[in-house]
């Protein structure tokens, strides 16, 4: 076996050999964004390739709004406001989670939906409030204890629902007439729920390619590459890459919770706007779980920052070095816009791995 | 978004925020040149070279795999003393109790500290106890401070990295903070994995016997080894560069961090410590170190090159990136 | 946006499991796979197995990259 250096290199070299013009390509997830970064692949692919960094990341489409919500929840006498780590940071439009906990607030961070539940069996006298945000890989496990929770009859577990879905958003960046994107490095683990399937309209529609790609450097190197091959034979479809963890068909039993337990809706994502059919709520079967239906609560409302354009680059506009807050008004330690709050948001690992 | 205006537990992160708050609050009322390189220890300008430090140890749980706070306390101090190149002679130990903890617990917990200074090779020689109202601390804090004898041609600090150098680590890294964390409450992760804490008299006696051309030294607690040697890369202005795959991490340590999404660079450590040194010295120091039970993982996991000023990983498939500071600590994410 | 790592299965009890990460162990729920067995290779997101790892389609990419490194040498 050759070290993974040398197959890196090697498979620089094809895509090279592939590249004629310019080429945008979009890594939908965070998860990607994260591991071309870290990998270093960003600044090893050769000129005329630039990889965009799509709307894959919860914590950077959530709105203020729903941020505000949260941490309104979280001051509620009685809740304990349980989250995954990623959240914990987030600025709504003029706090955190982190800041409400060194307050009054009692929040706690969780690995997994079911220590949400754990918490709630555990304190059967308090409301335990979990944030659902994510996208279709994190929503069934969110679905499963739910389902669990009601076959128990615990009836102190609350739910925020911010669920998104991601062939909508795709659908929602191909179709602007500005919209630059040669092709899709389709989210990994997303598509080991859904599978391939979602996303043919892409190709069909638009001409996209398709790529539906792993995360370790050679499945991402791969993936470009297979993206470039489509593009050259003019032949746009859905391949899948990541074979070890996804197949056509996706996980039906995770598809049939998301549907027992979530109606689709509107949703609003950050510096995006409203993207039609792109959301989960919970289902009326489902209302009595529902935080927001639960508690009587009226943030005010959100206003986006300044200057800030995060939105333009989750839609593949611009890049982070575009933003003139970039690096100045807006760093990870004094984040503006959301993407910069993320480790996995574009203008974070931009900065992290020092590629403005 | 609106400036912080409370203490965060970012602050005490080890990462930016930490740096921030001892800057614009601690060191900007406190400025005076002793206090100023921020080492792990302060030199002593006495006619006899002491070094000078304190550290306070609030851990959860009490006893974790591999250690409890007792032993933290002593070796934490100790080592902080061995970082400035200086033989830990006498330590002072504060407490604030809550009221309603065991006795027991409290006794265990002493004897933990005596059997560590024991093995450290320090004496435990002043101290102070407070007893506060139930809620007013979670069960028990240690405060522990240490003067050391700094070794007879040892001039060791964060400013002293040069160009050309060879940055080694004694031992895998994140040992500590993966062992503390899998068991939090809503974590419980099953592991064999310990804690690293020790004092690391033995290791710094064999290497020091060997040489005293030590230029840096940190022991990458909070924060890990990216912002130790961070600190180090500001400190000297020099750019340190790390391979990837020779940087030593245990399996378990990975599995734990693959999880949850944590970055083992930047997962403290309480028993181990980077060395940068001439690099003619550097297989010389290895066996040294490597000659220890604690040391035998020792390292060699990069070099220093002039600027531009930081710390920058070469990554498995030959990509660079830089390792930044974090602003607190790591959380665990789904993303 | 979705952090998924593989885990090896070592006991099934219910609906829930244990799996193996690099040596170190943890509770998952196995609801979204219940055809799940002791011994299968997973991918654990959020503390649930979303899907058995397939070692013969993993061959196949592994094949393909062979097939792209071996084009136009």
């Amino acid at each position: 076996m050759e070290t993974e250096s040398k197959l890196a290199q090697a498979l620089l070299h094809r895509i090279e050999k592939l590249l004629t013009e310019e080429v945008n390509l979009m890594e939908v997830c965070g998860t990607h964004t994260m591991a071309i970064s870290s990998s270093g692949i960003r600044r090893m692919v050769p000129r005329g390739l630039r990889l965009l960094s799509g709307p894959g990341c919860p914590v950077c489409v959530t709105p203020a709004e729903d941020i505000d919500w949260i941490i309104e929840l979280s001051k509620i006498p009685g809740v304990i406001l349980t989250t995954f780590g990623d959240m914990v940071r987030v600025p709504g439009s003029s706090s955190s989670l982190e800041a409400e906990m060194a307050k009054e607030a009692t929040i706690k961070v969780v690995y997994s939906p079911l220590d949400a539940l754990q918490i709630a069996q555990g304190n059967p006298e308090k409301r335990v409030c979990f944030v659902g945000v994510g996208f279709e890989t994190t929503s069934p496990t969110v679905a499963s204890t739910l389902l669990l929770a009601r076959n128990k009859g615990v009836k102190n577990l609350l739910i925020y629902p911010a669920f998104k879905l991601i062939p909508p958003a795709m659908g929602f960046l191909s179709e602007r007439e500005e919209a630059r994107i040669d092709g899709f490095i389709c989210p990994g683990h997303v598509s080991t729920i859904i599978g391939s399937h979602p996303y043919e309209f892409i190709p069909r529609r638009f001409g996209i390619p398709c790529v539906i790609t792993g995360f370790e450097p050679l499945d991402i190197l791969q993936g470009i590459w297979m993206l470039l091959r489509q593009k050259r034979a003019n032949d746009p479809k859905v391949e899948i890459q990541y074979k070890r963890g996804v197949n056509q068909e996706g996980n039906p039993q995770a598809l049939a919770s998301i549907k027992r337990v979530f109606q689709i809706g509107d949703s609003q994502w950050r510096g995006i706007g409203e993207i039609p059919s792109s959301g989960l709520g919970l289902s009326e079967k489902f209302a009595d779980y529902d935080a927001k239906k639960a508690f009587d609560l009226h943030p005010p409302r959100a206003e986006e920052p300044k200057g800030c354009i995060c939105g333009p680059i989750m839609m593949g506009l611009k890049v982070p070095p575009d933003c003139s807050l970039f690096g100045k008004g807006c760093t990870p330690q004094t984040p503006v816009g959301p993407c910069m709050v993320s480790s996995e948001g574009a203008c974070a690992a931009y900065y992290k791995y020092g590629e403005g | 978004m609106a400036r912080v205006k409370e203490i965060l537990l970012s602050h005490g992160g080890g990462g930016m925020a930490t740096r921030r708050l001892i800057e614009e609050v601690f060191f900007k009322n406190f400025a005076n040149p002793i206090l100023a390189p921020l080492d792990d220890s302060a030199e002593l300008p006495l006619k006899e070279r002491l070094a000078f430090t304190t550290d306070s140890y609030v851990v959860k749980p009490l006893f974790f795999p591999g250690g409890d706070i007792g032993r933290l306390a002593v070796s934490g101090t100790v080592n902080d003393l061995w970082m400035k190149g200086a033989k830990p002679l006498f330590l002072a130990s504060s407490f604030i109790i809550e009221e309603g903890i065991d006795f027991d617990l409290l006794e265990k917990v002493v004897r933990s500290m005596a059997a560590t200074a024991k093995e450290a090779g320090v004496e435990i020689v002043c101290g102070d106890t407070k007893v506060v109202e139930r809620g007013g601390a979670d069960r028990l804090f240690i405060t522990t401070s240490g003067v050391g004898r700094i070794w007879p041609g040892a001039e060791v600090s964060g400013a002293g990295a040069k160009p050309g150098d060879a940055v080694i680590c004694s031992g895998t890294l994140g040992d500590h903070g993966m062992a503390i964390l899998s068991r939090r409450e809503g974590i419980e992760i099953k592991s064999s994995l310990k804690s690293d804490c020790a004092p690391l008299t033995p290791l710094l006696e064999s290497l020091l016997k060997e040489t005293t051309q030590i230029h840096s030294m940190r022991d990458p607690t909070r924060g890990g080894l990216a912002t130790a040697l961070n600190e180090i890369a500001y400190s000297s202005k020099v750019g340190i560069f790390l391979q990837e795959e020779e940087i030593p991490v245990r399996e378990e340590v990975r599995g734990i961090c693959d999880l949850l999404g944590f970055d083992p660079l930047y997962v403290a450590n309480e028993g181990k410590f980077i060395l940068i040194l001439p690099s003619e010295l550097a297989s010389r120091a290895l066996q040294a170190l490597r000659s220890q039970p604690l040391g035998k993982d020792a390292a060699l996991i990069g070099w220093v090159a002039e600027g531009p000023e930081g710390v920058f990983l070469k990554t498995r498939i030959g990509g660079t990136r830089p390792l930044l500071m974090l602003e607190g600590e790591q959380l665990p994410r789904i993303c | 946006m979705c952090l998924a790592i593989p885990g090896k299965i070592e006991r099934i009890e219910g609906e829930f499991g244990i799996a193996n990460f690099r040596g170190v162990e943890r509770r998952i729920g196995l609801m979204l796979l219940p055809e799940a067995k002791v011994g299968d290779w997973v991918l654990v997101h959020a503390g649930f197995a979303i899907q058995r790892i397939d070692q013969e389609r993993a061959q196949e990419t592994l094949r393909m990259l062979e097939e792209i490194l071996s084009y136009g040498n």
